[in-house]
């Protein structure tokens, strides 16, 4: 029994779950708009939007129905940069996670930016979207975003 | 409502690895620890809860395990939160309030080294507009520096301190992951994860295990002559939606600071649960802590038990105020992206 | 509205994680005798419980199991059922019967299958020995067992096996 404690067992282990999950009626208009290359963002009473629509206002609570379209260029209110990306990340290029407010909304969205330099990207800059020709009614029907100068 | 102190609490050495000891293995032992210091066992506790997180070992209701490390016959009054440990102190002080219990034990747990915490943290978030861009945790923590920099609120300099100080302070902790010092040199040649955060701007991955008691006013005092009160604890949460969020201020701690009337406090010492260099000098300022010593501990950036290092940060100003005879001491706890979700805690001991 | 123009009431959503699995010291030491052909059980220092697969600790009294308990490859059924249902990935075909194991001396059970006996005849009480894979498939896994099948041994009266503590 002396060498029991010596060895150390390991096994790779995968996890994996295909949920499905329910979009509800504010966020299937979204995914649907975005498979036809649309932003949609959500109006509040007093005229904040909320980009990619919100069900409810987070301030006032109040439910959010009327959706407007916006985007798809905007400009960068943060961004890291992505030196090494790891296998999980959609792009397997340097790349930056961005804060975007799309032209038209108030708030921003988490997306990526792609096909440019670290040193391309400053807060305030403008980006465009790029559109997946694969699309799956999903946030990754936008491939990434691109530097618009 | 009834006052409550707590009167112990133990870590586990934080280790990069634990390798062959499992999460049972892992509490154990602290448990063990804080009733030997009290000189009392299982039997003495009226609520047990602890925090931890599913996705970190793979297995759903993996918690349930855990339970293992605890006597559990005769059967126990028992809770669990999917949060860090803080929470599970959180849930543990209104049970002692509301005179359902006199004493709780709280743990907490996490072994971060067998997944790859960056995309199990990404499940955390919006699983519609976010987790599907399988956003890293680093990444996201870079996008409220990157914010922090831009409007002047913290500078490169105050991240290398926050790393620098960090390793010095840790050097002193027995429990610490990283002892290193480091030199301005050494940081300047880290390479970047997400800039604007290199690579000794983020915690490293850590394993580990901690344990608390708390018990009432009547009980306190049977335990220890010296309890610390838990004068004020508040926890608030900020929008889930990332975009909607000024990442130039916290609402949420402002509020708590606000409704615990912690203004006007002197505080001796403060522990803030800050994982990344620039959350230090953002929270040290925000909290009006520019001249309180602050994570003598090291905190997260030497060793970051998932789970439980928010716990380690009330842990660690009970510490220190029991040992230096402290009067005041400022603990803080966060979870979420960003900052997003805050606990404050205030600290007393009478003297 | 014709069906196309209905909005999709699900997404697919997937999740994928990696890990590296480490075997706490407990079960370490546990698969390394599986490995041999042996079934070793932990018992609790306290309470004399033998826990057979061992987690390390006793769930009843929270300290550590430090005491080895060597245990045979026999027992009896404290309880099965028959599963029907088909579960994607599993080579096995249904029905099939899985089991409470309650190995001789060992105060827990765990699951495994049940083989070579008309799943009528199966009942709660009877004596079964594991059968083994050849010597040289054996790994760290529990899956050295085959499956358990009936031996010629008188049922066990499982109220017998209720755990009181000495």
């Amino acid at each position: 029994m002396s060498e029991t404690k010596a060895t150390l067992l390991k096994a790779p282990f995968e996890l994996s779950y295909k949920y499905k999950r329910s979009s509800g009626p504010i966020m299937s208009q979204v995914f649907e708009g975005l498979a036809k290359k649309k932003i949609l963002g959500s109006k509040s009473k007093a005229n904040k939007v909320y980009a990619p629509a919100a069900e409810y206002d987070p301030h006032t609570r109040e439910a959010l129905t009327e959706l407007i379209e916006v985007g798809p260029g905007g400009i960068i209110e943060s961004w890291s940069w992505v030196h090494q990306p790891s296998n999980h990340h959609l792009i397997q290029t340097p790349f930056a996670f961005a804060l975007i407010k799309l032209d038209g909304a108030d708030t921003a969205m988490l997306h990526m930016i792609s096909d440019c330099e670290k040193s391309d990207l400053a807060i305030g800059n403008r980006v465009k979207a790029v559109w997946s020709e694969t699309p799956t009614e999903s946030i990754a029907d936008i491939q990434h975003f691109i530097l618009d100068i | 409502m009834k006052k409550v102190a707590i009167v112990g609490y133990a870590q586990h050495k934080i280790l990069p690895n634990a390798g062959a000891l499992n999460e049972v293995e892992l509490i154990m032992p602290v448990v063990h620890k804080v009733f030997a210091d009290l000189g009392i066992s299982q039997d003495d506790i009226g609520f047990t809860c602890s925090g931890s997180c599913d996705y970190l070992q793979g297995a759903a209701f993996a918690f349930v395990e855990g339970l293992s490390a605890i006597q559990t016959y005769p059967p126990i009054k028992e809770s669990h939160v999917e949060m860090d440990a803080a929470w599970a102190l959180y849930e543990s002080i209104l049970k002692v309030k509301m005179g359902d219990a006199d004493t709780a034990l709280i743990y907490g747990f996490g072994k971060s080294s067998p997944g790859n915490l960056d995309s199990i943290i990404s499940l955390q978030m919006d699983p519609y507009y976010i987790a599907p861009l399988w956003p890293d945790r680093i990444s996201l923590a870079a996008l409220q520096a990157q914010v922090l920099l831009q409007n002047n609120i913290i500078s490169p300099d105050d991240m290398m301190a926050a790393v620098l100080e960090a390793r010095q302070h840790g050097a002193s902790n027995l429990n610490a992951l990283l002892t290193d010092l480091l030199t301005e040199d050494l940081y300047g040649s880290d390479a970047f994860k997400s800039s604007p955060l290199r690579g000794l701007d983020c915690p490293p991955i850590s394993d580990g295990a901690s344990a608390m008691i708390i018990a009432s006013e009547e009980k306190a005092f049977e335990y220890t002559d010296n309890p610390i009160w838990i004068e004020g604890i508040d926890h608030r949460i900020e929008s889930s939606n990332l975009g909607s969020r000024d990442l130039a201020t916290s609402p949420s701690i402002e509020s708590s600071v606000q409704h615990l009337q912690l203004k006007k406090v002197h505080f001796d010492v403060a522990e803030l649960h800050t994982q990344f260099s620039h959350e230090l000098p953002f929270l040290r300022k925000l909290l009006n802590l520019t001249n309180v010593p602050t994570n003598l501990s090291g905190g997260p950036l030497v060793g970051n038990v998932m789970m439980c290092a928010g716990l380690d940060a009330i842990g660690k100003t009970f510490e220190a105020m029991v040992n230096d005879q402290l009067t005041h001491g400022l603990a803080h706890a966060t979870s979420g992206p960003c900052l997003q979700h805050n606990m404050i805690v205030h600290l007393e001991r009478h003297s | 509205m014709s069906n196309d123009q209905a909005p999709k009431d699900y997404r697919e959503s997937l999740i994928h994680l990696e890990y590296q699995y480490t075997a706490g010291s407990a079960t370490t030491t546990f698969l390394n005798q599986v490995k041999e052909g042996r079934l070793v059980g932990q018992a609790c220092p306290k309470c004399q419980a033998v826990y057979v697969p061992p987690r390390g600790s006793c769930p009843r009294d929270g300290i550590a199991t430090t005491i080895e308990v060597p245990l045979t490859d026999k027992g009896c059924i404290e309880s099965f059922t028959v599963v029907h249902i088909p579960i994607p990935g599993n080579p096995i075909v249904p029905p099939y019967v899985c089991a409470m194991v309650r190995l001789d001396k060992a105060n827990i059970s765990f699951l495994h299958l049940i083989q070579g006996v008309e799943i009528d005849n199966i009942r709660i009480g009877m004596r079964i020995q594991a059968v083994w894979k050849p010597k040289e498939e054996w790994t760290h896994s529990l899956e050295n067992i085959k499956w358990f099948a009936p031996i010629d041994e008188p049922d066990i009266d499982v109220s017998t096996l209720r755990f009181q503590a000495s």
